[in-house]
Formats: C-alpha cells, sequence, structure tokens
C-alpha cells in the first residue's frame, strides 16, 4: 500500500514520495509546488486522525522516551535527513526501487546506525536495569 | 485542481499503508532494528512489498512522455555517494534507533495528539531549517570569495 501510494504520486504529478523532502520543502519559499505537498501532508493527516479515532490500538506509544530524548532524536533525524538528502521512504522505498546507488548506500547506513543505536541503548537498559 | 486531488489520496494510502504495517509503533519499528536480539523481521517485509511495487509503478512511469496530470517527471538531481549523504543518513539512524520515529510515521503519529511526538516533528523541522541555513550562508560565502 505504501508503494501503491508512492507509485500514484509518481504516475499522477511526477514527484517523488519522500516525507523528509516533503516537510523540509515547506521550511523554504513557498511556490506552486508546495501545493501539492500540503494536498499530500492533509491527506497523511486526515487519515492518520481517522484510524487513530476507530483504531487507537496500531497507534500505541507504548515505550517511546521522555521528552529530552524524543526531541533531541528529531533534531537529529531533521539534520540527518535534510543532510542526507531523504528518510525511510525517498532513499528506502523510492530510491532502492529505482535503484539509485546513492539510496541504496544512505539505506544501508541508517539501517546499520539505527541497528547499533538500538543495540546499545539494550544493553545499557540491561546493565542500568 | 486533479493533480491536488491525487497528492491527496496519495497521502492518504501511505498513510493507511504505514498503520497497518506497524510503523506507527514505535516499539515495533525498534523491535525490527533490533536485530542482534528479539528482531521482529515484519517491517523487512513490509519494506520490500513498497518497494517491490513502486519499482513497477516507476517503470510504467517512465514509459510515459508525462504524468497523467502533466508536468514533468522529477529527476534526482545528485549523483554520487559524498559525505554529507553518508553522515545525514548515519545520524537519522542514530535518531530513528533512539525513538522508533522516522518522518512519515511522526506526521502520523500527530494524530495522538502526544506532546512527545509534537516535540519530536517540532525538533526534526528545526534541524531541517538549520541545515539550509548552514548551506545558503555556505553557498554565499562562497560567491564573496570568488
Amino acid at each position: 500500500m505504501i508503494g501503491l501510494a508512492a507509485g500514484l504520486l509518481w504516475l499522477s504529478g511526477g514527484q517523488i514520495a519522500g516525507i523528509s523532502g516533503i516537510l523540509g520543502s515547506l521550511l523554504s519559499r513557498w511556490g506552486q509546488a508546495t501545493l501539492w505537498r500540503v494536498a499530500f501532508l492533509a491527506g497523511m493527516l486526515g487519515t492518520a486522525i481517522w484510524l487513530q479515532a476507530v483504531w487507537p490500538g496500531a497507534f500505541s506509544l507504548a515505550g517511546l522516551p521522555g521528552l529530552g530524548m524524543t526531541a533531541l532524536s528529531g533534531l537529529l533525524v531533521g539534520v540527518g535527513t535534510r543532510l542526507g538528502s531523504g528518510c525511510t521512504s525517498g532513499h528506502g522505498v523510492c530510491g532502492i526501487a529505482r535503484g539509485s546507488v546513492r539510496s541504496i548506500a544512505a539505506t544501508l547506513t541508517f539501517m546499520l546506525t539505527g541497528a547499533l543505536t538500538v543495540f546499545l541503548m539494550n544493553r545499557w537498559l540491561e546493565s542500568a536495569g | 485542481m486533479k493533480r491536488l486531488a491525487w497528492a491527496f489520496l496519495a497521502g492518504a494510502l501511505f498513510v493507511a499503508g504505514l498503520v497497518l504495517g506497524g510503523m506507527t509503533q514505535p516499539r515495533k519499528v525498534r523491535g525490527f532494528l533490533d536485530v542482534t536480539g528479539r528482531w521482529d523481521a515484519s517491517l523487512a517485509f513490509v519494506m520490500l512489498g513498497a518497494v517491490g511495487v513502486y519499482a513497477l509503478l516507476y517503470r510504467r512511469g517512465l514509459r510515459r512522455a508525462e504524468p497523467w496530470c502533466g508536468g514533468p517527471f522529477a529527476r534526482a538531481t545528485q549523483h554520487g555517494i559524498d559525505l554529507p549523504l553518508l553522515l545525514g543518513a548515519a545520524l537519522f539512524g542514530v535518531g530513528w534507533g533512539l525513538v522508533g520515529l522516522c518522518p512519515g510515521p511522526a506526521v502520523a503519529a500527530l494524530a495522538t495528539g502526544n506532546g512527545r511526538v509534537l516535540a519530536f516533528v517540532v525538533a526534526m523541522l528545526l534541524g531541517m531549517w538549520l541545515v539550509d541555513r548552514g548551506r545558503s550562508r555556505a553557498a554565499s560565502s562562497g560567491e564573496q570569495r570568488q
């Protein structure tokens, strides 16, 4: 379904469904191309609000760390995706499907550091607990 | 107008896919990244499925002169692997691993109204803005030198 959504955006308007790119470009000067991005985000948020109402279990935030940690991680994700020109959707789905060498390298890198982070955190939690 | 309706529909389907795949549950995402522990491989199938479907539709697009609603097809503007790409991806991975949220699911999770999710998204936008500002500064100082 994620692939179908990204494919529809590509076939209808020729756009890449990279969430970090869509969000990031809203921070610079707005123009004609802002419209489809806002429409895409409106579709995302509207559906999320509806699904959350009918199926709250799918939005379980169990295990989400405290405010300081989530804010720090948000900053890392923001800086990282802008510097690296993409996230899980743009590189991980669209880029890999195109066979882009840049996206394959980026995806391997963020999967590796992500796995390493989880590994180290679990280790630390074990020794702390 | 048609273009915007498609974009809205694509955004809606995208979130439905994330939710059905379990991407809006940070614990599940961290379970997927926990390859050395109790690895939850289900998200690998979500991702592979998305790559497979998108690859087919992407090729369909390549055979067309232009998208359904006109205009050009987006093209990759950067080629080759460079330091910002790898450094950025590495930082993103750390942030992703720490909380189990990446940009798409974070936007979807705003629907919970949770303050920590909101802080995550605001900090993420701030991070993006900082990089943009740094880049435009670097570009303007480069012009002055020339």
